[in-house]
């Protein structure tokens, strides 16, 4: 090779043993070995994401003529409780009566459930300070009471006290007849 | 310390082995004749405790788990038939639980005695970091036991703490999702729980190996925190303190005995021996007793975020300690202002346990009228963690840096031999005080 004659003294590297041709092998490789520890990284964390049985059963359906006006009934969704409450006139008027007070996550009340169907109110039932289950009837608000931590929610499950930072979420549901929801 | 080695093959198997594989002569050096400081009292021993416990937990804990499924429907029931139908699984499965609160037991008083005899301080500050990623393996560790029999407890414990993460920006909910391997707390997570609870105590024991070599680079501290300057500071580990720590151990181990065999559900909560049912929180969540006091100060911030950010800085805090103490005086036997504030911290930890177990609102003395100052009234336990969580950061980051720079600490003893022979009404009376302990 030309190179190796030039600049040749007492201690020369041997031929291949160009310093720059060196750092370049060295940091090509360590680069590639990198990329690939990266690349078999990932499918060892994503393993623990939800798997495709769990994302499978992720929706339900619920038929509503069960549930008579005042009642609350309470499904399992995605592993969380799912509360679906048919709403009094009196809880109706309670909320829309609060749209506009002071609130940590302000929302109105005709947001919070579908258009001409106010009756119906379906939450996630898991408290948004740390998932406990909130009970119905608790607090000074007339809708929901958290265990845990004392979060108090109101006829529309909007938070009104405690340490709670949102509303109760309302998940993605849709109405497939007058009687029948798909939520998920 | 770590000088030239005393063994001597003695043999000719013996020599044969030891240049192949020196384990005797290792063994003989790190076990046996190990130079220890003469002076080290009974607060030295819960090394060797905490060596005990961990073994006892690994031995029920493999054992546990060839009679337990991590299944969600069949979890609780298997625990149920360990303790009716598995011969002596009532035994095992109360060892196992009892003694994860022995663990935790030993390793706060071992943590409080390195505290106040400035273990921490150099040369030790790897020795005292590796202690601190022991305890956080030890609490990671001891959360996912506790899910493992699925009863509401377990499991609504399990919501409580992994919603923690959910609080974070951004990664929060993704993360929790990850953790979970569902939209919940279910199936996924107890089989990764009890897999990672499987995995993390053998984690625990390799630190331990680190913790240990760590220890015998400078050797052991000593309640004078004065360095060892001669061989006549030191006595050879056997017979001296392996007799010593076996003497504690027999004690603690008759401790551990009367939880397991007279108060064995003492430490736990009723509600765990109700199956989980993800759609009813029981009326009071609470963590562990152990974890009372990271829990208490969780909960003394109005704010999620914060509560979570502050939490784990209570037990990052102590990862920085080496170089918050600016004193240069190890032991607080010598800094009778440093003395004064840790007894107060002990005093503050142990407020904040109490306030961790009662619901916050709830108030701390019965029937005591006092005034609302902002979001709470002042006699209840959120404001009580509240004091305590100022008192335990700025014990780490007020106290103990400024202290080291104002403080009059008293003069400390030449050598660790000097106050035991120029006293010699402390040192007869010491060493007559163990016969009379043994009989």
């Amino acid at each position: 090779m030309a190179d190796t004659a030039v600049g040749a003294g007492p201690d020369h590297h041997a031929a291949g043993d160009d310093p720059n041709r060196r750092d370049f092998i060295h940091i090509a490789a360590s680069v590639a070995a990198l990329g690939a520890v990266g690349a078999l990284a990932w499918p060892f964390i994503d393993q623990m994401n939800p798997a495709g049985d769990t994302l499978a059963l992720a929706s339900i359906e619920f038929d509503l003529s069960k549930v008579v006006e005042g009642q609350q009934v309470t499904l399992k969704f995605r592993g969380k409780p799912l509360f679906v409450r048919h709403r009094t006139s009196a809880e109706i008027a309670a909320a829309i009566k609060d749209d506009h007070a002071s609130m940590r996550d302000p929302q109105t009340d005709e947001v919070r459930h579908k258009p001409g169907k106010a009756e119906w109110l379906i939450l996630l039932g898991s408290c948004t300070h740390l998932g406990c289950v909130p009970t119905f009837g608790g607090g000074e608000y007339g809708g929901w009471f958290c265990p845990c931590h004392g979060s108090v929610y109101d006829t529309s499950g909007r938070i009104r006290k405690g340490p709670a930072p949102k509303n109760l979420e309302v998940p993605e549901y849709a109405f497939l007849s007058e009687t029948k929801v798909k939520v998920g | 310390m770590s000088g030239h080695s005393t063994y001597e093959p003695k043999s000719g198997f013996e020599r044969w082995l030891d240049e192949r594989l020196p384990i005797l002569r290792w063994s003989a050096d790190h076990m046996m004749s190990f130079p220890t400081p003469k002076n080290l009292n009974y607060w030295w021993t819960f090394g060797a405790i905490l060596a005990m416990c961990l073994g006892v937990q690994i031995v029920t804990g493999i054992i546990l788990a060839m009679h337990y499924v991590p299944h969600e429907s069949l979890a609780f029931n298997s625990v149920e038939r360990i303790m009716r139908d598995v011969n002596y699984g009532w035994l095992i499965r109360y060892l196992h639980a009892n003694g994860a609160s022995m663990f935790f037991i030993a390793v706060y008083i071992h943590m409080f005695r390195g505290l106040y005899y400035g273990s921490y301080k150099a040369p030790r500050e790897v020795l005292w970091i590796l202690g601190c990623i022991i305890f956080f393996l030890m609490i990671a560790t001891a959360f996912m036991g506790y899910v493992l029999p699925w009863g509401q407890m377990s499991f609504h414990g399990a919501v409580v703490i992994t919603n923690l993460i959910g609080s974070l920006p951004i990664i929060g909910k993704p993360v929790t999702t990850w953790l979970w391997g569902g939209f919940a707390v279910g199936g996924a997570t107890l089989n990764r729980f009890f897999s990672l609870h499987y995995l993390l105590p053998f984690m625990i024991a390799g630190v331990v190996g680190l913790h240990i070599w760590a220890l015998h680079v400078p050797g052991n501290n000593n309640p004078t925190g004065v360095n060892v300057k001669s061989k006549e500071d030191t006595v050879p580990f056997h017979p001296y303190y392996t007799v010593k720590d076996g003497f504690a151990m027999s004690v603690f181990l008759i401790m551990f005995a009367v939880f397991v065999f007279y108060f064995p559900n003492v430490l736990g909560h009723a509600d765990n021996y109700v199956p989980a049912n993800p759609l009813v929180t029981p009326a009071h969540i609470v963590p562990e007793w152990y974890l009372l006091p990271f829990y208490a100060i969780l909960r003394a911030v109005p704010d999620k975020l914060i509560g979570v950010l502050l939490m784990f800085g209570a037990i990052a805090a102590l990862f920085i300690l080496p170089w918050l103490d600016t004193s240069r005086v190890r032991s607080m036997r010598y800094r009778p202002t440093a003395k004064l504030y840790f007894m107060i911290f002990v005093l503050a930890c142990i407020v904040l346990g109490f306030c961790g177990a009662h619901p916050p609102d709830q108030q701390v003395i019965n029937g005591f009228a006092t005034f609302q100052l902002l979001d709470s009234d002042l006699n209840t336990w959120v404001w009580l963690s509240r004091i305590g969580t100022l008192y335990y950061f700025a014990f780490f980051f007020f106290i103990l840096p400024l202290l080291g720079l104002t403080e009059t600490p008293l003069p400390t003893p030449e050598s660790i031999s000097e106050p035991v022979l120029s006293n010699s009404a402390n040192a007869p009376a010491g060493a007559a005080a163990s016969p009379e302990k043994r009989g």
